[in-house]
């Protein structure tokens, strides 16, 4: 079977700067996939090259077995950064009906069929009443699903979610996990799911993607999350703790991940409110 | 008061001006881009005097400057449109150099107040038919680029990636704004373009959150405020321009009432 995602001895550079070099994994269609690793491990920069954003300088990246085209209608994809402006009176539908079609010209318009689409959508992430509900009455949670809504929207095979619990509470985590989960293995999506801490993923993946130090590890948690494999991606001594069900990276003493997650709240992810 | 030719000739021409002007500022506020239109017309102020002072007419002058400038600031995009401080220091430039214009041609100096405020109530025949072909121009423009311009105002990382030029539609954009300031400017002037501009859908966006019914109050109160002003002012004898900014004003004011709870209505329950 053809993989979703293919990287054969790819390097992966922005800005001047080598992200991933020189790496080979294939996810499998249907996985659902963790993507985890060190702030500027490169898990936006993959995503990106998977959209066709930022091509290989060096090696292979295949999507389906072909080259990624930007405006990939086969993904769905839902950014890191979220420009979404604090005040924007613009309700749910038209948000979502925004991006379909959203490369042409013309004046926006959407057929029946296509709000219907947009409706069901919504409902099969549990947000129907966000149709008529401007953005600005939203609250993180809500905003939330409606972009899972909107990448989910026109059938993709791959969804591409790039650090989709920021600015969520524990309990919206764990929904939003699940949802993701539910809807994707319906539908066969392979996901990519980006997250700071491994521990909210457990029990939804199927395996996950570790990147640092330009490299990259792709397996079941029990061989990627080790002590070895990791000290090699933080390029520093890493100690793997497991209790009660959780797991625990920690670096001298400290849990890397929860250091990593207060870090990225400092580029301001429109939280002020 | 329709007996008077200059009364119909301004209803006639605020009609169009504020059409356009409320369809453009729409999606300037959407954008969050007000100041950006603010500093395009006083950039314009210095195209205007410019212009004068080589003796082309002030309106030729006020379009040339300001889409220069709105293609400047497009192209420019990330490093200066959103930048409130570069643009500020622009703005200020561009009245300064309108006010050197003005110095070295004090013939001119009588228009001044005509271009600062507006003089709507001078409006020719011929000039409506400029405004007229300008408005049409600026509109179907703003059509052409208005389905990737929400989706790249609303969601730029996956406009993106979805491949929508991005720099191109800003670009497109400015200059359909910078048209359309070139306009509001003929009947409001270049300090009040805000009234008609920003006033009208700042306050549709309070009042509807659906994307045409949005379009269509904006257009509709920028020309009831419009025409309300050139009303009042000819009962009272008020300068036009201060009339529409009243009403402007007043109009969002009420939005903001009737729409509840202000500026901030959003309540984030899922912050980490």
């Amino acid at each position: 079977m053809t993989p979703a995602v293919e990287l054969e001895r790819a390097t992966l550079r922005i800005g001047g700067r080598t992200v991933l070099s020189d790496v080979s994994f294939a996810i499998r269609p249907g996985e659902f996939v963790g993507v985890l690793g060190p702030n500027g491990a490169g898990k936006t920069t993959l995503m990106r090259a998977i959209l066709g954003l930022c091509p290989p300088a060096a090696g292979s990246l295949r999507v389906f077995g072909q080259a990624p085209r930007r405006g990939d209608a086969a993904i769905g994809y839902l950014p890191q950064v979220r420009t979404v402006l604090p005040d924007l009176r613009v309700r749910g539908l038209d948000f979502i009906g925004a991006s379909l079609h959203g490369h042409r010209w013309g004046l926006p318009s959407l057929t029946a069929g296509e709000r219907r689409m947009i409706a069901e959508t919504l409902e099969s992430v549990g947000a129907r009443e966000l149709a008529d509900r401007p953005l600005s009455a939203m609250s993180g949670g809500e905003r939330q699903r409606l972009l899972l809504a909107q990448a989910l929207v026109g059938q993709p095979k791959l969804l591409l979610l790039d650090e989709p619990l920021i600015m969520l509470d524990a309990r919206h985590q764990e929904v939003a996990i699940d949802v993701v989960r539910k809807v994707c293995r319906e539908r066969g999506i392979t996901v990519l799911f980006s997250a700071h801490e491994l521990n909210q993923l457990l029990g939804a993946v199927d395996r996950v993607l570790y990147l640092g130090h330009g490299q990259a590890a792709l397996g079941a948690i029990d061989e990627v999350v080790t002590a070895p494999v990791l000290s090699r991606l933080y390029g520093t001594e890493i100690e793997v703790l497991r209790a009660g069900g959780h797991i625990f990276v920690m670096s001298r003493g400290r849990d890397v991940e929860g250091g990593a997650h207060m870090h990225d709240h400092e580029h301001g992810h429109g939280h002020g409110h | 008061m329709f007996a008077y030719d200059f009364m119909i000739n301004a209803f006639v021409a605020a009609a169009i001006v504020a059409v356009v002007s409320g369809l453009v500022g729409f999606f300037l506020v959407m954008r969050g881009q007000t100041f950006a239109g603010h500093a395009l017309s006083h950039i314009g102020f210095a195209g205007a005097t410019g212009a004068g002072l080589i003796g082309l007419s002030a309106l030729w002058g006020l379009v040339g400057f300001t889409l220069a400038a709105g293609i400047v600031m497009g192209l420019l995009s990330e490093r200066i449109s959103n930048r409130d401080v570069a643009i500020g220091v622009v703005l200020a430039l561009a009245l300064g150099f309108g006010l050197l214009f003005l110095h070295y041609y004090t013939a001119f100096a009588s228009q001044a107040t005509a271009l600062l405020f507006g003089n709507v109530l001078a409006v020719e025949r011929g000039m409506i038919v400029t405004l007229g072909v300008l408005g049409a121009v600026t509109l179907a423009g703003l059509a052409v680029i208005m389905r990737p311009l929400i989706f790249a105002s609303l969601q730029p990382e996956l406009a993106e990636a979805r491949g929508v030029p991005m720099r191109l539609v800003a670009t497109a954009f400015l200059a359909v704004v910078a048209l359309a300031v070139a306009e509001c400017a003929q009947i409001v002037g270049v300090l009040l373009v805000f009234t008609l501009m920003v006033g009208p859908p700042a306050a549709a966006q309070r009042l509807t959150s659906g994307l045409w019914s949005g379009l269509i109050v904006s257009a509709a109160l920028a020309l009831a405020e419009a025409w309300g002003g050139l009303a009042i002012a000819f009962y009272t004898d008020w300068p036009v321009s201060f009339c529409i900014a009243l009403l402007s004003a007043a109009t969002y004011f009420a939005a903001l009432a009737l729409s509840g709870l202000g500026p901030r209505v959003a309540l984030p329950d899922g912050e980490a």
